[in-house]
């Protein structure tokens, strides 16, 4: 439904995105990650139609964002970062206006306004004049106008931003409920509303692509290991070689310093349990088994060892403010 | 072309925001003053004449009064009209609007197309409103029609000229004020021009005659539909128009 090809943009000698690949398949719901300054909102500008890229190609629902635009931009609902609306108009006009704008045909208009109204939950200021909305309202108004007339595909740059907690539950649940009849693309900075919204992620970092898939398969690929907290009072080297000679496992690292009782990281196999054998190596040796934890591995901690380690290596490789000539010999 | 949509909209935004009352309450004033002055001014020599009947031939009410009138409607439009376009494009720039208007089904010259119309429809209001100037005339003197016709044909074409140059000014720029300001300058240079060609030499003065503003405006207030005249603001607002369709594409670039 959106398939991204080797898109770079350059604002003068700033480049922003550079040779950008992902795709996002129909019905799915897409989280877009990435450090501020990464490029996701200009990556969302382009695929929006607002402006074309440097080089590179998008397509959306089929159709070429630069040489079909008009295609695109019929099947496409928008949500920009700082969600621009018109202050002056009332909230209710406003939503007919982009109704009528985007071609929702004059007989469905009041029912459609109304039903994004009721699905926004913005029914109650649909006479407020925009500019007097709080933050939170103008930003449900923002997504009505982007769902407003049905559209195929969704871009949403920072949906639940400024948001108190039960608008954002309220808004997620409305954009799970969007997935199967849209594909959804949405930016945000809150990483666990990615693992609740999105089936996938693609993360970008200094402009370019830097791990995109499912989030399971990310989650996998970087931590390949499962990992347990255990805390066994014993005497250390023995505990800590104990436990590595358990098949299966990888590493075991203490995570404190001396002084009973000690704590360790035990990483094994991803699916391999480990836990069943500490327990009755403990009981054998009579230490005292104190906790047993599993640790999940979130989207978070990928992310950080993503951002960071690009960070570490290759330093400006696909930075910004990379001069023309510099480029060339890279 | 979805320009209806976009058209309703700006209109509505002239008349919820005080932009268009205080426009339309200044210019009525304002003329309404010019047209009491120089009426006043012709019925005193009209009066004088009466005693003294051999100046009675020059003496008409086209080149007595609506002459003048249509030359100082045209000043105070000259300052007025930057205030109408200042809005269209720059408060959309500045408000982020932009960003989601352009990304709409509609192309850029329906946009444009749009507010361009909604523009020159409150200033047909304007000047609809002064034809209470002639109505009150013909009560007391009888006025051609031939000249009140051509005068405002020449009013309403010199004004969708204004309004080009100001939508353009306004999509230069996210300012408001600088967006009236380059307006008025525009506009102010292309009157003056015509000043110096009576010192400036043949070709130049032909040339810098034939850009002013104010040369192609006299022959529409006498009675007088030259094409050259039509031509001139009908290329100068197609000019204003096409401009500003290239500065929103250049915008777009730049993002
Ligand atoms: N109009 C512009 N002109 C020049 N540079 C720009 C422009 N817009 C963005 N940039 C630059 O492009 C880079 C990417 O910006 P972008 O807004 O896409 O980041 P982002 O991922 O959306 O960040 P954030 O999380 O802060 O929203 C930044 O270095 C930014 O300074
Ligand atoms: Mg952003």
């Amino acid at each position: 439904m959106i398939e991204v090809q080797n898109l770079t943009k350059r604002y003068g000698p700033v480049t922003a995105i550079r040779d950008v690949s992902f795709s996002v398949a129909p019905g799915q719901i897409v989280g877009f990650l990435g450090p501020n300054g990464a490029g996701k909102s200009t990556t969302m500008r382009i695929l929006a139609c607002f402006m074309p890229a440097t080089s590179g190609s998008a397509r959306v629902a089929g159709y070429d964002v630069f040489r079909e635009s008009m295609e695109v931009r019929r099947r496409i609902g928008y949500l920009p970062e700082n969600v621009p609306l018109y202050t002056d108009m009332r909230v209710a006009p406003y939503l007919e206006f982009v109704a009528e704008v985007k071609g929702v045909p004059r007989g469905q208009r009041k029912a459609r306004v109304a039903e994004v109204m009721e699905r926004c939950l913005i029914g109650d200021v649909q006479n407020r004049l925009i500019g007097k909305l709080s933050k939170g309202y103008r930003q449900r108004v923002g997504l009505a106008q982007a769902i407003v007339s049905d559209p195929h595909v969704l871009v949403l740059d920072e949906p639940t931003i400024g948001l108190d907690p039960r608008q954002i539950a309220e808004i997620r649940t409305l954009i799970r409920s969007l997935a199967g009849e849209h594909t959804v693309i949405l930016s945000t900075h809150i990483l666990p509303e990615v693992s609740m919204v999105c089936s996938g992620v693609v993360i970008i970092n200094k402009g370019a692509i830097v791990a995109q898939g499912p989030i399971d398969r990310l989650v996998e690929e970087f931590f390949p290991t499962a990992r347990l907290e255990v805390e066994i009072a014993g005497p250390r080297p023995a505990v800590h070689d104990a436990m590595r000679a358990i098949p299966g496992v990888v590493a075991v690292a203490e995570r404190d310093g001396a002084g009973a009782p000690g704590r360790y990281v035990v990483e094994s196999a991803r699916g391999r349990d480990v836990r069943g054998e500490i327990f009755q190596l403990a009981a054998q040796q009579k230490w005292m088994l104190l906790e047993l934890r599993q640790v999940g591995m979130t989207l978070e901690e990928v992310f950080m060892r993503i951002v960071a380690g690009e960070e570490t290596a290759a330093d400006g490789a696909a930075g910004v403010d990379v001069p023309e000539a510099a480029e060339a010999d890279a | 072309m979805r320009i209806w949509p976009i058209y309703k909209k700006e209109l509505r935004l002239y008349f919820t925001s005080p932009v268009a009352y205080i426009v339309l309450t200044m210019f009525l004033l304002i003329g309404g003053y010019f047209f009491y002055s120089i009426f006043a001014f012709f019925t005193r020599a009209s009066m004088q004449i009466a005693m003294n009947p051999a100046g009675a031939r020059d003496l008409n009410v086209t080149d007595g009064v609506l002459r003048p009138l249509f030359q100082n409607l045209s000043v105070i439009l000259l300052l007025l009209m930057p205030l109408v376009t200042m809005r269209l494009f720059a408060e959309e720039r500045r408000s982020g609007t932009i960003e989601l208007l352009l990304t709409y089904p509609v192309r850029d010259g329906a946009v444009l197309l749009g507010k361009y119309l909604a523009a020159l429809t409150l200033y047909a209001l304007m000047i609809a409103f002064t034809l209470a100037y002639p109505a009150i005339l013909v009560y007391f003197a009888r006025v051609e029609g031939g000249p009140l016709l051509t005068g405002y044909l020449g009013l309403l074409l010199m004004g969708a000229m204004f309004l080009a140059v100001g939508v353009f000014a306004s999509s230069l720029t996210e300012n408001q004020i600088v967006a009236a300001i380059v307006t008025f300058g525009i506009l102010l240079m292309f009157w003056v021009i015509g000043w110096t060609s009576e010192f400036a030499g043949q070709p130049l003065g032909a040339i810098l005659a034939h850009l002013s503003l104010l040369e192609h405006n006299e022959n529409f207030s006498k009675g007088v539909i030259d094409t050259r005249d039509v031509i001139y603001y009908l290329n100068f607002t197609a000019l204003g128009l096409f401009f500003t369709l290239r500065s929103l594409e250049a915008r777009r670039w730049s993002g």
